[in-house]
Order: structure tokens, then C-alpha cells, then sequence
């Protein structure tokens, strides 16, 4: 009767499995520390000008979107309390990310399901070495290294921008008062969520994306599918447990 | 030949989930060492699953496997990485890391199998070495992807052979070759299973192939491979093996394999020129 929930159940024992190796090896020997920093170069510092990028528009447009809110209630020099809340708890997370698992996640994907098409993957157990060690979990702890740092530079020139707009543009505020009461408004709890969602959201992007470059079956088409599905399943993924882990720390906040 | 018993299966089944036919269907066999064994089949006949299942790539579902004397039916993944150090393989479409330099394919095993213990100043010379021994020195510093088909296929040669394996296995070494560079891999073959005295397993689908590695032998002073007389063929010990939908459907010598009248393996010694 429930046969049709089988295939789902049975992925998800299969990521939890591929997961939980490549967690362990995380403190397991070998180490190959040389792939943990070339994947910090690829994902890490690759993903910078990118982020910059929508870090800066994210802010720029939330202190436009606030500009008219605020303005009803004579809050205009809120600007930028709303800016660093919004950013640090909210949208620096969750949007670095998103960008990160479309460019990095779908990377992922396909690098490791055409070796896995192409028998690289076979080739590399035959030899001798672990593949989830020498490409998951290179890949996983770099991941969780760079993803939060990104999400500090996001929320930090988002903040930028929301100071381009509140203070030369509209003049909402002025420039020691949006930063005051950025930095005021920002509490332990703020930083501690906006730091610990893209860790968790760093691990999710890694291990979807190299669990479904892992499991890749059908040639070139097979890796296209791999791909579309990691960055899908892990944007997906990357919601659902932001709405977890927001509803937790408004919990301990109160 | 001395007696040790390098692979060895014992009724070995092999299914895959969803395929109503078994992949492999109670497969028996011995391979000693210096023994080369030829193995003919056509496509979907399970010829690349026995390799696989040999080297723990794939895990049986019945039947019991033997390698270097050891039982490794339910060898965990992180045992196997020490045994398959002793065998080479060479993938059907080469298996190179296409990011990696040759170089860096070549040397991998040596830098990364726990068991083989090479000096790092070593390693380049091994490299230089293999890459001579299958004549493509000057692809040190270039990428599979610059190399053609057979050169790849001689790249793959060089990197299952770089540490000395005691068991090779060749999965169609010369698919899609043309004759010549057909000929020179297997030339390259019995030279690696003289100079060496492994236990070897070639899959081909070219009857030429393994008529050249039962009747060729590597002549080390010229450097060439020639013809062996009746008595030297003797000592070349090399079986035939055809299988068809996963099962052994035949074992014998190349005058046997040759006299058969079963028309499915008769098919493999018409092909040849």
C-alpha cells in the first residue's frame, strides 16, 4: 500500500548514510588538506564578487522597501536598525546561500557525476582511496568554513547598501545614526543565528550536492538531471530548515 | 606457473535491483599466478561485473570470492582499500582523472594506496619509468583530454601497472581502437605479464587479440614481441573464457575455443583476419 513511499525513504537512508561517512571523516586520517583549501578557493573565494553583489542590492532595496513603511509612523531613522536585523538574522543567510547552492551545489553535482559517469569514481576506489574522503568531505568542511564568512561579508555590505539609500539617497537618517543604532539593534541571539544558519546551510549544500553527483546514472543527460536536482533539492531543503532554526531561536529569545 | 591461487570464485551470483535477469549466474573460477586468462562475451554478458566483483567495486549476491588467498565476499569498504593495492585495473573507458596531469594520474596509486611505500623523490622517476615502458614519455605535463583514445588507454596501462600489481585485470583495452594501436596495447600486455609474472584477465571482444596473447611472447633483448614456438606456448598458460548472459559458457585452451561448434562461441573465432 505505501510502496510508493519507498524510492523516497530509501534516498533519503542513502544521504543519511553518505552524510554521516562523510561526517566521520571529518576527524578520521587521511587528511587531505590540499582539496579542503582548493575547494575554499573554488566555492569560497570564487562565490566573493557574487555575493558582493547581492549583498549590496539586498540591502540597498530593503532600506528602499522600509523608507515608506517607516515613513508612516515618523521611524524614518530606523532605517537602520530594520536593515541589520532583517539582514543578520534573515536574508544574509538565507540569500548567500541560495546563491551559494546555485552556483556551488549544481558545481558539485556535476563535477562529481561526471566522474561517476566517466568510471573516475570506480577508478579512484580501485586505487585505493576513499572517494567520500577525497571529494565529499574536502568539500563539505570547506563548505561550512566559507559559507558563513560569506554570509558576514553579505550582511556587511548589505548593511553598506541600506546606508546608500537611507542616508546619501533619501536622506532618512544620518550616517552615525544608521550605524548606531545598526550596531545597537544587533543582539547575541541576532549573531548567533546568523551565523549558525549558514553552517547548517553549508553542510545541506555540500552533502545534497555531492550526494547527487554521487548516485548519478545515464551518461551526460544523467549528470544534467544530477545537477538540476541538487540545486532544487537543496534550496528546498535550505527554507525548511530556516524556518526551524528561526522558530528555535525566537524560542530561546524569549 | 607457481600454484598460488591469486583469484578465485566460487558460484558467484551477481542481480541488480530492477534487472529481472541475474548480471552474473553462479560463476566459478581459478586464476594462478603467471596465468593469463582471455574473456570473451558479448555485450551485457556480465564480463565488466566480474571485474568489478573481483576488486570489490561490487559486492555479490551469492557465492564466495578468493583473492591472494583471502576470503573477501564481506570485506568492508575501508578493508578493501589494502587489497586492491595488489591488483591493477584498467577501466573500460581508461578511468583518468581528467582535472589530473598524466603525471598526477600515473603517480596517483603510489602517493595515495596506504600499502605502497615509495619514496616521494622516487615517484617521479616510477612515473618517467611506467611512461616509458608504454612509449608515451612526453605526456608528462598534458591532460587526458589532449591525448587520443589509444594513448589514453596506454596512460590507463602505465597507472595500473605503476606499483607492481600481482593480479591485472583489462577491461577492453582495445575497444574502438584501430588494429595497429589494437596490437600494440596487447603487445604491451605480454610484455607487462613477462617482465612481471602477474596473473592477468583481459576482456576483449577481438578474437586477435587473445590468439596474439596465446601465441606471443616478449623477447627481452630485442625489446619486441614475436611469435613463440609450440613448446614456448606452453608456457604462456593462457585460458579462454566466453560468457553469455551472465553465465561461463565456456573454458578451455585457444584449439578448443577454436573446434567449438556452439554457435554463439564459434561467433568470437569467426571475427578474426
Amino acid at each position: 500500500m505505501f510502496d510508493f513511499l519507498k524510492p523516497p525513504v530509501l534516498s533519503f537512508q542513502e544521504y543519511l548514510a553518505l552524510a554521516g561517512r562523510a561526517t566521520q571523516n571529518v576527524v578520521r586520517r587521511p587528511f587531505y588538506g590540499q582539496d579542503v583549501l582548493l575547494q575554499m578557493d573554488t566555492i569560497g573565494v570564487g562565490s566573493i564578487p557574487i555575493t558582493i553583489l547581492i549583498g549590496f542590492f539586498s540591502g540597498a532595496v530593503m532600506a528602499l522597501q522600509m523608507s515608506r513603511a517607516l515613513a508612516q509612523y515618523g521611524a524614518s531613522g530606523e532605517v537602520g536598525k530594520i536593515t541589520a536585523i532583517t539582514l543578520v538574522r534573515e536574508l544574509g543567510p538565507v540569500l548567500t546561500a541560495l546563491l551559494v547552492a546555485g552556483r556551488n551545489a549544481s558545481g558539485i553535482a556535476s563535477e562529481l557525476g561526471s566522474m561517476k559517469v566517466t568510471e573516475q569514481i570506480d577508478a579512484m576506489r580501485a586505487l585505493g582511496t576513499d572517494p567520500i574522503k577525497k571529494l565529499v568531505t574536502p568539500r563539505l568542511i570547506a563548505l561550512c568554513i566559507m559559507l558563513p564568512l560569506l554570509t558576514v561579508l553579505a550582511d556587511f555590505i548589505g548593511l553598506f547598501g541600506g546606508y546608500m539609500v537611507g542616508v546619501p539617497l533619501l536622506r532618512l537618517t544620518t550616517g552615525a545614526q544608521y550605524w548606531t543604532s545598526s550596531y545597537q539593534s544587533l543582539e547575541f541571539n541576532d549573531l548567533g543565528q546568523g551565523l549558525l544558519k549558514p553552517f547548517v546551510f553549508a553542510y545541506i549544500i555540500a552533502s545534497v550536492g555531492c550526494f547527487f553527483g554521487m548516485r548519478t546514472t545515464g551518461g551526460t543527460q544523467g549528470v544534467g538531471r544530477a545537477t538540476t536536482q541538487a540545486v532544487v533539492v537543496a534550496s528546498v531543503w535550505i527554507f525548511v530548515i530556516d524556518i526551524v532554526m528561526t522558530r528555535i531561536f525566537l524560542w530561546i529569545a524569549t | 606457473m607457481a600454484d598460488e591461487c591469486i583469484l578465485r570464485f566460487e558460484n558467484v551470483s551477481m542481480h541488480f535491483d530492477g534487472d529481472d535477469a541475474p548480471a552474473l549466474d553462479r560463476v566459478s573460477f581459478n586464476l594462478m599466478a603467471g596465468e593469463t586468462i582471455v574473456l570473451f562475451g558479448a555485450a551485457g554478458a556480465g564480463k565488466t561485473v566480474l571485474l568489478k566483483l573481483a576488486v570489490g567495486l561490487l559486492r555479490p549476491v551469492s557465492g564466495r570470492i578468493f583473492l591472494f588467498g583471502r576470503d573477501v565476499t564481506e570485506l568492508r569498504e575501508q578493508e578493501w582499500y589494502a587489497m586492491r593495492a595488489r591488483a591493477g585495473i584498467l577501466f573500460q573507458e581508461g578511468g583518468l582523472f581528467d582535472s589530473m596531469t598524466i603525471e598526477e594520474n600515473v603517480s596517483y596509486p603510489m602517493l595515495n594506496q596506504k600499502l605502497v611505500e615509495i619514496a616521494p623523490e622516487e615517484v617521479h622517476r616510477r612515473v618517467e619509468e611506467v611512461l616509458q615502458f608504454v612509449g608515451l614519455p612526453q605526456t608528462m605535463d598534458k591532460f587526458p583530454s589532449e591525448l587520443s583514445g589509444g594513448m589514453r588507454r596506454r596512460v590507463g596501462i602505465a597507472r595500473a601497472t605503476v606499483t607492481h600489481p600481482k593480479l591485472l585485470m583489462y577491461d577492453s583495452p582495445t575497444a574502438g581502437l584501430d588494429p595497429i594501436t589494437a596490437n600494440r596495447i596487447i603487445a604491451l600486455l605480454i610484455k607487462e605479464r613477462e617482465l612481471r609474472n602477474t596473473a592477468s584477465m583481459i576482456v576483449t571482444h577481438r578474437f586477435q587479440d587473445g590468439h596474439m596473447l596465446a601465441t606471443f611472447r616478449y623477447n627481452p633483448q630485442t625489446d619486441k614481441v614475436l611469435e613463440a614456438s609450440p613448446e614456448q606456448r606452453e608456457k604462456l598458460h593462457t585460458r579462454f573464457f566466453v560468457m553469455k548472459d551472465g553465465r561461463l559458457v565456456f573454458e578451455g585452451t585457444e584449439e578448443e575455443l577454436d573446434t567449438s561448434t556452439d554457435p554463439y562461441i564459434s561467433k568470437f573465432t569467426m571475427q578474426r583476419v
